[in-house]
Formats: structure tokens, sequence, C-alpha cells
């Protein structure tokens, strides 16, 4: 098994995506440049967090174009598991593989802070066998994770039951002062209509070690080699 | 060599934060009868050897594919020949 990790110009949470998957968790893992558009042997990708292409005209609107990205979606329409971490879930939605677009902070503020996320679904590739209503403590770290969509398509979404994380507080429950950036329905990260691509605002990858506060994030990537060693 | 002018603004219906602060900003600051501020972009593209016709299907083509993103943001396209 061999997991992904694409750098674009600006990604900085590559290396720590890369470290949890080979050094963490043990499995192989190898970067793929943005302009490399054969995935070849991998059996899973990661879009990292980052600033690609330093967020020019919208949160990545500019990565979407890059090369590797029409693999990517290639991939992920046969049923590849995709994960999007913050930049990485910003780029999928410029893409048009999960649905949304990210305003500016509610605050206007770049938010550098852990948060708790409740588990909304346990049948995607990166929550199989996290119970429903697990709460994980993550960081987040960005200006734009406002989450919108208009209220009829957030409707439409938590009827197909692809919210998967959303903000609440330490013990599981909403309050809009635990939802920071100010995002819809406090939605933290949604899935594809195939399950298969996943997006979210938090880092697992930077929590996922207890020595950096939280090993929290660990059970995502757990849950994503559980699928593939399934597979 | 026509000149295309592309306004990107966020939708009505969405929510401003940017504009929202420059709105209170300027009422700290003693403006009066400022109902509501929106922040936008603004492009300008030079298109070569092309009528304004074309240049206004090329500009709206690149607007609706790369400057606006249609969930969050409508656009407006000006020509000068």
């Amino acid at each position: 098994m061999r997991i992904g990790v694409v750098t674009f110009p600006g990604s900085n949470s590559d290396h720590d995506a890369y470290h949890v998957v080979k050094h963490v968790c043990g499995q192989d893992a190898r970067f793929v440049w943005h302009k490399d558009s054969d995935l070849g042997d991998l059996d899973a990708v990661i879009l990292p967090g980052g600033f690609a292409y330093g967020d020019y005209l919208r949160t990545g609107a500019i990565a979407r174009f890059s090369p590797v990205m029409r693999s990517v979606t290639e991939f992920a329409k046969k049923g590849g598991p995709v994960l999007g971490i913050c930049n990485g879930f910003q780029i999928l939605q410029e893409a048009g593989l999960l649905p949304g677009a990210m305003l500016r902070n509610r605050s206007v503020k770049f938010l550098s802070q852990p948060v708790h996320v409740r588990v909304e679904r346990d049948d995607t590739v990166v929550t199989g066998g996290v119970p429903v209503g697990t709460v994980l403590t993550m960081p987040i770290a960005h200006g734009e994770g406002n989450f919108y969509l208009p209220d009829d398509d957030l409707d439409r979404l938590e009827g197909e039951g692809r919210v998967i994380f959303r903000y609440t507080t330490r013990d599981g429950r909403l309050d809009e002062a635990a939802n920071p950036n100010g995002s819809a329905r406090a939605i933290a990260g949604v899935c594809n209509a195939g399950r298969n691509v996943v997006g979210l605002m938090p880092h697992p990858e930077r929590a996922a070690e207890a020595e950096v506060g939280s090993a929290d994030g660990r059970r995502l990537f757990e849950a994503l080699i559980g699928v593939l060693q399934r597979a | 060599m026509a000149k295309a002018r592309v306004y990107v603004t966020l939708k009505k219906s969405v929510f401003d934060p940017q504009g929202k602060t420059i709105h209170d900003a300027l009422a700290t600051m003693g403006y009066r009868g400022v109902a509501d501020v929106r922040q936008g972009k603004f492009f300008e593209l030079a298109l070569d050897g092309l009528s304004a016709d074309a240049a206004r299907t090329t500009a709206e083509d690149i607007a609706r594919k790369v400057l606006a993103n249609p969930v969050i943001e409508s656009y407006r396209v000006e020509i000068e020949p």
C-alpha cells in the first residue's frame, strides 16, 4: 500500500502528512510534484495544507489547474480515496470534487488554534471505524475557512449524509461560540457523493502524536489505512 | 487591442466579512449615510487581435471559469474596443 502526498508550490503541510503516514503509521508514502500527472502505484492521495500559489485569486483557484489535478480527478471518479486538508480541501472545492466554497473567516482574522470537531458519519474513507459522535481535537490554521453553500444545497448535503465533521464544544455540543470561522451549520468537513473524497479544514497531520498536544488526528490516517488494507 | 474589465463581487445573498469590516470602520470614522459596503475584485484583460464581440465572449469565458467562483461570486464584463 502506498499513499501519495501532493506538493504544490506553497504547500506547507506536505512533510507533516508524509511524516504521519510514513513514520507514525508505518506505511509507505511518496511525494507527488504538482506537475506530475502520473499517480501510478498510489492507493490514496492526500492534498495537504498550505498556500498553494500564494492563495492568489482565491484559495485553491490556481492550484486546481495544476497538471496533477487532472489525474486526481480521474482517480477520485474511479473511487480512489482522496483526502484534502485545509488548503487541500479548498483546492478540491475549486476543482468541483467537493461542494461549497470558503469565505473569509467571520472575524476577518487568520485563526491558528486548537478546535474540537465531532465526527458525523463513520462511512467515509477517513472515518470508517471512528464512532459517530467522537470529538477530535485538532488545530486549524486558516483565513478562509468559513464554509458556504446556499441553504437549499445545505439541506441536500445534509440529507445525503455528506457533512462529516462539525465544530463543537469539547463535549460535542453545537454552540456558535465553538464555531471558529462562522461556517454554515458549523461544517468543518464534507465528502463527495461516492464518500471516497473527503475534505476538512482542521489539520489531523498536525495532531497525530501526543508530543504535539493531540494524537486524535492519527485516527483519520489509521481509518484510511484500514480501508486500504481491506480493499 | 480590446480591453476587457471584469468585476467580480460576492453574490448579494453571501455575507461579506471584509465589506462589513470596512463598513464598521467608516462608521467609526464618522461617515454618515453609508448604507453598505461590498468588497470585490477588478481585472483588466488586454485582448490582442479580437473584435469587441469576440473579446466579450473570451472575457466572459475566463470570468466564468477562473476569475469568479460561481458558488459565491458573480461577475460583470465591460469591453473597451
